[in-house]
């Protein structure tokens, strides 16, 4: 258990009488990569909301790198280790790539308000220090040529990219991403698979992520959580969750879709 | 009469005034979520529209609230112009720029008027007796009072009952969906802002019945205070933009019989404050939070 | 490839020297024109208006929140500075630092109130941001006109100048100092976490941000330096009453900052001069000055809602970029 970086115990929490999620345990470790699955409505984002503290849970516990969570704003809670991306993405549009990554770094900046007026030497080794930092990041995600680009102005892929980047510039221990490969090519989807399989293995966090491309799911996660109506349907590796039962009833419907995902997903874990 | 109940009366009064302006700007605000802020302005066309008709009704010797054809005619078609011309071409832009555009069409009308009018007030006479009757209430104030329920019920009953009302009433709930359904939403938008100015020539009336003065920058407080009451009310809901405004009037007025006149303004903005802060949705809005 | 070297930020020692330069041929310009009496007073509030328009732009240009009580806090520096100055001074002449003094207590003090302004008023967005700051500066207003130690209806007078050789340096000064602790400051991580929000806000506090923290902050500075350009307007009048400083006040400084470009420092100090300027430079046009800013002001929504400049600066820097260009293009 000391590895533990988040874990939450039989969380649940309601809508005026409606339980959107109900009984929610989940432990996330260092270095893993877990997907969340399930049908549409199925909590899944209320999930990712209670998780950043959009939403606090009515009932149960919730620990964050083994301290408990209470009453946390979404930005503490990512000082504290948590970062996140959207299914919509949200970039600041009117900034450069290399500012947006920027912004993701203030809360570890120290320079006050005097040294920025003054322009103090501690303002600019402070600036120049993070200038490179997110220069590297950038660079990692192949985004180092668009540093000067206003953020708005890059392409869909490159747009999702930036997201994550920009989440891994709050230097987190668990990476949320919602929906990374949501309106991506299949080319795209590939790079996107490259992408998170290499944060995990340089950078040693967590990845956990929600997403409707099964072939992303079951190619690159090594547990997947299901849920439907707001309650965990099963949860394991792959291979076995995509063949129980109540899953393929709930989620995937008839056998046969079943048996196209189980190659898809072999097909992508090879 | 009792000095209360006496000051109660004129807070209904005042509030009904409010209570027809701030129904403009709850239908509006409504259907486009914009602060009409020209909408009070719309109140000043009206006041100066009764006050040039006004002798030659009484050259003709006709009733002098007469005067509320051409006003309501005229603000009617001011109200449609306006969302035609400078509202319609931004209904896709960020909301600030529809509300500066709204403040600018609020001086443009104002400075017309300084221009081509005079900034100085002018008189107006009697239109409805103000003199208290047997019962204590001047004919003005009845009027005033009986005629705003009786709008209000019949504006309830177009909005519920009719099709063009349901239209409107779908267009507010879902912009997108209404198009899809085959409303025609520019239509729809077009009789919101009819509606709103139409009840604002109302207002025009009994404002001038009232204070029998008039200049090119009345209706901006009104105006104000009656998007307050609409606010108070709960944007976007009728029942809600006449309690609203009725609230409202009575603070008003008894904040100026019982605490200082000088603080009546301040009053009604912290009233404003307050509910904002503690219930943005207003006594009969719908909370709405923005979707992660 | 980038190295290290070509991607770090470093003070630029010849671009501050043109920039100091540039600024004393200003004042020199300036200087020339102050001599006529009648150029001085409109100086001195095209001074003021610059100050004004860039304080509000951090709010509405910056943040992206629409404000309609600017004139508020200006009018709370106003008084404050008057205040302490009448207190300090006995005569109708103050000195340079006792003036200064005065206008930093107006900037503190107004300062102090768009904090408790600004802490309930920012759960609000868009319009109802809009419509609550109204509502304070309309609160303001009349608090002011009431209370007796500001005067009430009548106002202040007499509030002690400063000497008519001195005023326009003083104030030129002042005013590009402002200008630039503003800038300096949107142009720091303290800056960017403020545009960040404007952009998204959502996006913001998932970036580790303090939401909350950083538009008070904003909203703050931006009271700061309204209330320091109302200490700078009240000793130049020598009079206050609490009625100038209506919501139209509030109007004519948003004119400023929508007109040269929400965002654009530069867009808000241009306009700022040109809206001082124009009614005095035609006098047929002041007739119909209102009317136009009505128009304009619905003209520029339509067709370029972002303001004339949108959100572009002029900067040397880039300058120098166009020119090292066109410098490397004439050799080949």
């Amino acid at each position: 258990m000391s590895n533990s970086i988040l874990t939450m115990k039989d969380i649940g929490i309601n809508f005026g009488g409606l339980k959107a999620v109900d009984g929610f345990n989940i432990d996330l470790k260092a270095n893993e990569l877990v997907g969340l699955i399930g049908p549409n409505g199925a909590g899944k984002t209320t999930v990712f909301n209670l998780i950043t503290g959009v939403y606090e849970a009515t009932e149960g516990e919730y620990l964050l790198d083994g301290k408990p969570v209470r009453k946390a704003s979404t930005a503490k809670l990512v000082h504290n280790g948590l970062a996140r991306t959207f299914q919509n993405i949200r970039l600041f549009e009117d900034m450069s790539v290399l500012e947006n990554v920027m912004v993701a770094m203030n809360y570890r900046m120290k320079y006050g308000l005097l040294a920025a007026t003054l322009r103090l030497p501690g303002y600019w080794r402070e600036e120049n220090e993070r200038r490179e930092k997110a220069l590297e990041l950038l660079k990692i995600f192949d985004l180092d040529h668009f540093a000067d680009t206003n953020a708005g102005n890059l392409p869909y892929g490159k747009q999702r990219k930036l997201e994550i980047a920009r989440a891994m510039a709050t230097n987190p221990k668990v990476l949320l991403l919602d929906e990374p490969a949501a309106g991506m090519n299949p080319t795209e989807t590939e790079e996107l698979m490259d992408t998170i399989r290499f944060i995990r293995e340089n950078f040693n966090i967590c990845v956990f992520l929600i997403e409707h491309d099964m072939k992303l799911v079951l190619g690159i996660c090594e547990r997947i959580i299901v849920l439907d109506h707001g309650r965990i349907l099963a949860k394991g590796k792959p291979q076995d969750v995509v063949r129980d039962k109540a899953v393929i009833e709930a989620y995937l419907g008839t056998a046969e879709e079943e048996e196209e995902v189980a190659e898809d997903g072999n097909a992508g874990s090879q | 009469m009792n000095y209360f109940i006496t000051q109660t009366i004129n807070g209904l009064s005042l509030g009904s005034i409010y209570a027809l302006i701030a129904l403009g700007y709850t239908m509006v605000y409504g259907i486009v979520q914009l602060i009409n802020f020209a909408h009070g302005d719309i109140i000043m066309v009206g006041a100066y529209v009764s006050f040039f008709t006004i002798p030659t009704l009484q050259s003709m010797g006709l009733p002098l609230w007469l005067c509320i054809i051409p006003a309501l005619i005229i603000c009617t078609l001011l109200g449609v112009v306006i969302e035609r011309l400078a509202y319609r071409p931004l209904r896709e832009s960020p909301r600030i720029a529809n509300l500066i555009t709204a403040i600018g069409v609020s001086l443009l009308l104002q400075n017309l008027a300084m221009k081509f009018i005079g900034t100085e007030s002018k008189q107006i006479g009697v239109i409805f007796s103000k003199q208290e009757t047997a019962i204590g209430i001047s004919p003005n104030t009845i009027i005033i009072i009986v005629t705003t329920i009786i709008l209000t019920l019949l504006l309830q009953a177009f909005m519920k009952r009719t099709r063009t009302g349901k239209s409107l009433v779908a267009v507010s709930e879902d912009y997108v969906a209404s198009k899809l359904c085959g409303i025609n939403v520019d239509h729809a938008i077009s009789i919101t802002f009819a509606i709103g100015s139409a009840l604002a020539a109302v207002a025009a009336l009994f404002y001038i019945s009232t204070y029998q003065q008039i200049n090119p920058t009345m209706g901006s407080l009104p105006g104000i205070k009656a998007f307050i009451a609409a606010v108070l009310g709960g944007i976007g809901s009728i029942p809600g933009a006449v309690i609203g405004g009725l609230i409202l009037g009575i603070c008003e007025i008894f904040t100026r019989a019982y605490i200082s006149s000088q603080l009546a303004d301040a009053v009604v903005f912290g009233i404003l404050i307050i509910v904002l802060i503690f219930k943005p949705a207003g006594l009969f809005g719908k909370n709405v939070k923005e979707k992660v | 490839m980038m190295d290290k070297k070509s991607i770090r930020i470093k003070p630029s020692l010849p671009l501050y020297l043109v920039t100091a330069v540039a600024l004393v041929l200003l004042y020199l310009l300036v200087m020339q024109l102050d001599n006529q009496v009648y150029y001085s007073k409109i100086l001195v509030l095209m001074l003021i208006n610059i100050v004004l328009a860039v304080s509000l732009n951090v709010t509405v240009g910056c943040l992206g929140q629409i404000t309609l009580g600017h004139a508020g806090f200006m009018s709370v520096g106003a008084y404050t500075a008057a205040l302490v100055s009448k207190s300090m001074v006995t005569g109708s002449n103050i000195g340079l630092p006792q003036y200064m003094l005065a206008l930093l207590c107006g900037g503190i003090v107004a300062g102090v109130v768009g904090i408790i302004v600004g802490i309930p008023a920012l759960r609000l967005k868009g319009d109802y941001l809009a419509i609550i700051t109204l509502a304070f500066g309309e609160i303001i207003r009349v608090l002011i006109e009431y209370f007796d130690f500001t005067g009430g209806g009548v106002g202040l007078s007499k509030i002690p100048r400063l000497s008519k050789a001195s005023q326009v340096t003083i104030i030129f000064w002042l005013a590009i100092v402002c200008v630039v602790v503003m800038y300096v400051i949107m142009t720091s991580r303290h800056g960017r976490a403020v545009l960040a929000i404007r952009d998204d806000e959502i996006a913001a506090e998932a970036s580790g941000v303090n939401t909350t923290y950083y538009k008070t902050f904003a909203f703050t500075l931006s009271a700061i330096f309204a209330g320091i350009a109302g200490g700078i307007y009240a000793h130049s009048q020598g009079i206050l009453q609490a009625k100038t400083f209506d919501f139209n006040y509030s109007i004519n400084i948003l004119v400023m900052v929508v007109l040269g470009g929400m965002g654009s420092f530069t867009g808000a100090i241009l306009s700022a001069i040109v809206l001082t300027i124009l009614p005095e430079v035609l006098r047929g046009f002041n007739e119909y000055r209102m009317i136009s800013y009505a128009v304009v002001l619905i003209l520029i929504m339509i067709f370029r809602p972002r303001g004339l400049l949108g959100r572009s600066e002029f900067s040397l820097r880039k300058l120098a970029r166009i020119f090292k260009k066109k410098g490397v293009n004439g050799h080949e």
